[in-house]
């Protein structure tokens, strides 16, 4: 197609169209009223990156996509990564290539030293969160955790999706009482040897789990909220190395080899090589009871004086080709109805970032559910551990790759 | 039209041209960043550093071993086996079973076979549910690490199972040549045992023949990234896996790391050729004396037992990975020791029906395109010969084994890095290409024979009557081939589907197929779903050979002997 040719359909098309949705589709979508971002969006088509290896999310975002393609014409391509790294590594090659508004991610799945790392970088669009119409129904006031991740402010950078817990689980068929916090983890890790893992750090469910031994561990848990070079790391993280000097030797395959993910941490429950296991969504164990993947008899809980927990984000790359769609679907992700489908576990069983007292009888009716009996008792939940300063996490993983990353 | 004959000869340049161009740029788009230049990622000065960087990696040494010793391993062991089965087997009558068993298995994509593996070998798995407990006393799955075991034992099983039909069919393809079926005779005739005859008069000159084939096993087996991710360890993991890895990370110095890691894997890579090729010189020098030392029968139950043994091993290896896919795929919880999944449920296929609309139309039409640009470029090369009069010169051979000779890592990731500078979209024909890139040698090795031994008469006798080359070739050539060129077709299309980083890399992950959707979830949490992607991936070149098999014999229920492509 010449050039010429296309200018002159541009002409053409703006000849007919009404001056004021041209006028829109100039106007950047932070600044745009919201019905003329929804009139941007249509016919747009939004590649979302995010995590794709848990097939029951995979098809909550295929739901989602027949929404957006139903309602707002918007076509939405699901971009299964294994790790969302590859796409920020993506984003930053196209920066360094001068590519600043035709990027080939529009939104992305994000949290933790993901996001702090874009937005040191600058590699994020915004503030565009408080822009979303449906923002509001998290309440984001009262509910701090909806503007700050793992420490870091969002500055609107970014818009909440789901919440997390570190919760562990078992077979009540073959274990009776499970370890109830890390020390006990310890010793009946000793008593059981080869039944207990993590994933593979830099797994972020792994990297969680070095955290969890590092808060149990540490003297003063508030100096993990400063960045970690204000402190003395080696001597900071010490007793995390001891503790796992000490339980690796007890792990399945004698600590040699990690599963590689949450997912294999769980396919490894339910082939019986594990009896104790733990997920990051309390949710999990009951969906994953409810397809067949884990015994009948699985039951879930939360160690003794509570667990890390945090809540994921998506945000919108700064040179996304398609933001007016990827806000729209932001907005979506945030309404109560994708939200309680989303929390229900034959779906999902993300537990929704909604503050309930801002929804109606009818919407709040949707996310009550029965309790199934793999679910941790909901009491459990309300023990979370804030998430350390981005920073350790790095400065984690990198010292336990040299300790343990070579078998 | 004498056109006709002017563009047919212009096909072979092309033909060389996509073989030869993206191996070379994609390699100097991997120094480059190597030694530190890639101004799109802020690299303007020629630095040595990510050479260090790559030094200091943790567990170099080890991804370096694991890639050296379970490609030569690998190797070493298909050779071994398929030397033996054809000793043991050739002009047998269990023979004929043996190639009807083992032929389609080659279509079988690395990542299905790796991932029926992985399920049959695993503490769960299958083979241990078999004697739990009443064999072994387990009641929980025992706690030994394999697959990923940390020497690669589990990694160098699976590519061994899955070169051997390659290596098989290739050397079935040689055989004739260097005229197998005499030299055995003659052996034999002289008092030769079947192993002793067939070692000592054909493997001599078999060997030089596979060669080549055997290298793109080296090759394939030091630097592939599928199979050694589902079966290889993963603290560290071999060299080609980590360049993958460290290829998307986010730190973006890495990608110079990842550059100067895959430099090191040609050097792996070349290293392992180097040291087979060292062998082949050691066991000709001390295989000379034994050649000649006359002893007809010596080893002779000891190789046809062995024989039999690693033959029959070897397919119900495979048979049974296949088989645990299927039951894996219909079961519902299923705990250990089980040795039979019950209720058994179509849960996972529902489920995965709903989600693999796109990845599998992005397979087939993929597959499609890069097969048919192949069979195109093939048909062509192979018509030019006939213009020319003489066939491809030794050099043109190795030029058509050239992407199966650098490893796919190196060159890929240079064109990744291309990409990137030149704010190239991924996508579909990026990725197509590179499909067509891998099955052109696939296509031309499998029709090249039948194409150069139809009976030149028949164009002769066309010729005569006036035929032109456009309408000998389309009217003669064409339809008497049409059965090896679909059989072609479908080895082509039975590789495009295997193929996984090429797929992953120039389509920066936007573009899924069911290879990337399978060894996804390999690595991930649901059995049943991964063994019903990696049954959709086995059963598409499954279909592709029922099709290249059955639709000749539709189109000639009248004319049989057309089915032998030379009706002479």
């Amino acid at each position: 197609m010449s050039r010429r040719f296309v200018l002159a359909l541009a002409l053409a098309t703006a000849s007919i169209a009404p001056i004021p949705s041209l006028a829109a589709d100039a106007e950047s979508p932070l600044d745009a009223p919201w019905p003329a971002v929804e009139r941007q969006a249509e016919g747009q088509t939004v590649y979302w990156s995010a995590w794709g290896g848990d097939p029951a999310i995979n098809r909550y975002i295929g739901w989602v996509a027949d929404r957006m393609d139903e309602r707002h014409d918007l076509d939405v391509v699901h971009v299964k990564v294994d790790d969302i790294a590859t796409t920020i590594s993506r984003v930053v090659a196209e920066q360094a290539a001068g590519n600043d508004d035709q990027g080939a991610v529009d939104l992305m799945w994000i949290n933790g030293e993901n996001f702090a790392a874009m937005k040191e970088r600058g590699l994020l669009f915004g503030p565009f969160a408080r822009r979303l119409p449906n923002f509001s129904l998290t309440a984001p006031d009262d509910n701090p955790e909806m503007l700050t991740d793992f420490t870091l402010p969002t500055e609107g950078y970014e818009s909440p999706w789901g919440k997390a817990q570190l919760t562990f689980y078992y077979d009540a068929e073959r274990l009776e009482t499970p370890p109830r916090n890390m020390s006990e983890l310890l010793s009946w890790a000793r008593e059981h040897p080869g039944r207990f893992t993590y994933p593979l750090v830099p797994d972020f469910l792994g990297s969680t789990f070095l955290k969890q031994a590092l808060l149990a561990r540490v003297e003063e848990p508030e100096m993990l909220a400063d960045p970690a070079s204000r402190h003395d790391v080696e001597t900071v993280t010490a007793p995390l190395w001891e503790y796992l000097d000490a339980l690796h030797p007890h792990l399945w395959r004698q600590g040699r080899h990690f599963p590689s993910s949450g997912p294999e941490l769980k396919r490894l429950m339910g082939d019986g090589e594990l009896s104790l296991a733990f997920t990051f969504n309390p949710a999990e164990p009951a969906a994953a009871v409810t397809a067949h993947q884990l015994p009948p008899n699985t039951r879930s809980y939360v160690l003794e004086g509570g667990t890390l927990g945090n809540v994921h984000f998506v945000a919108i790359p700064f040179n996304a080709r398609h933001k007016a769609g990827a806000m729209v679907l932001a907005n979506f992700l945030l309404s109560p109805e994708a939200q309680a489908r989303k929390q229900d576990i034959d779906v999902w069983g993300d537990p929704t970032v909604l503050d309930m007292r801002r929804l109606d009888t009818t919407e709040r009716e949707a996310f009550e559910g029965d309790r199934h009996p793999a679910s941790p008792p909901p009491e459990a939940l309300q023990h979370v551990l804030p998430e350390p300063h981005p920073s350790w996490v790095e400065a984690l993983e990198a010292e336990w790759q040299v300790r343990y990353g070579d078998g | 039209m004498p056109y006709f004959v002017t563009a047919i000869r212009v096909v072979p340049a092309i033909a060389l041209a996509l073989l030869i161009l993206p191996v070379l740029l994609g390699l100097a788009g991997v120094v480059a960043p190597a030694f530190g230049w890639h101004p799109a990622l802020g690299g303007e000065a020629w630095t040595l550093s990510h050479w260090q960087a790559l030094g200091s990696a943790p567990g170099l040494d080890d991804m370096i071993r694991l890639s050296l010793l379970t490609g030569l391993a690998s190797a070493l062991a298909t050779l071994i086996i398929v030397t033996l089965c054809l000793a043991t087997f050739l002009e047998t009558r269990a023979f004929g079973a043996i190639r009807r068993l083992l032929s389609p298995l080659l279509a079988v994509p690395h990542a299905a076979a790796a991932i029926g593996l992985a399920f049959l070998l695993t503490p769960s798995g299958l083979a241990s549910r078999l004697v739990s407990p009443w064999l072994s006393g387990w009641a929980h799955p025992p706690d030994y690490l394999f697959p990923g075991d940390s020497i690669g034992l589990a990694l160098a099983l699976g590519l061994t199972l899955k070169e051997i039909p390659f290596l098989l069919l290739m050397s079935l393809a040689a055989l004739p040549q260097c005229r197998a079926g005499e030299r055995l005779m003659m052996a034999r005739s002289l008092g030769y045992g079947r192993i002793n005859g067939f070692l000592k008069g054909v493997m001599p000159a078999l060997y030089p023949l596979i060669r080549l084939p055997l290298y793109a096993i080296i090759v394939f087996a030091t630097a592939n990234i599928e199979v050694a991710m589902i079966l290889g360890p993963s603290t560290p993991p071999p060299l080609a896996v980590a360049v993958v890895r460290w290829l998307g990370d986010p730190d973006l110095t890495m990608r110079f790391q990842a550059a100067a890691g895959a430099l090191l894997q040609i050097g792996v890579t070349a290293g392992a050729l180097l040291i087979w090729w060292l062998g082949e010189r050691l066991v000709s020098r001390l295989g000379a004396g034994w050649l000649r030392d006359g002893h007809r029968r010596r080893g002779e139950r000891l190789g046809r037992g062995l024989g039999t043994l690693m033959t029959w091993l070897a397919i119900g290896v495979l048979v049974a990975a296949l088989g645990g896919l299927i039951l894996w795929s219909l079961a519902g919880y299923w705990p250990f020791p089980d040795a039979w999944p019950a209720p058994l449920t179509l849960h996972a296929w529902q489920q995965a029906t709903m989600g693999i609309g796109t990845s599998l139309s992005n397979t087939v039409t993929i597959g499609l395109a890069a097969t048919g640009i192949a069979l195109v470029l093939t048909l062509g090369c192979l018509e030019a010969e006939t213009h020319r009069r003489r066939p491809l010169s030794a050099g043109t051979q190795l030029i058509l084994y050239l992407p199966l000779l650098v490893p796919q890592v190196a060159f890929l990731q240079g064109l990744v890095q291309w990409q990137t500078q030149a704010g190239l979209n991924a996508g579909w024909p990026a990725v197509t290409l590179s499909h067509a890139l891998f099955v052109l040698p696939y296509t031309f090795l499998s029709l090249a024979e039948s194409y150069r031994r139809q009976d030149p008469r028949w164009r002769q006798v066309a010729a005569t009557l006036g035929a032109s080359p456009a309408s000998i070739f389309l009217r003669i050539r064409l339809p008497m081939l049409a059965a090896p060129i679909l059989v072609a077709g479908a080895v082509g299309f039975a590789v495009s589907i295997g193929q996984y980083l090429p797929t992953l890399l120039l389509g920066a992950g936007r573009l899924t197929t069911l290879t990337t959707e399978a060894v996804n979830l390999a690595s991930g949490g649901d059995r049943r779903l991964t063994a019903v992607y990696a049954l959709y991936q086995l059963a598409l070149p499954a279909l592709g050979f029922a099709l290249a098999t059955a639709l000749p014999r539709l189109w000639w229920r009248h004319r049989r002997q057309m089915l032998s492509g030379d009706a002479a």
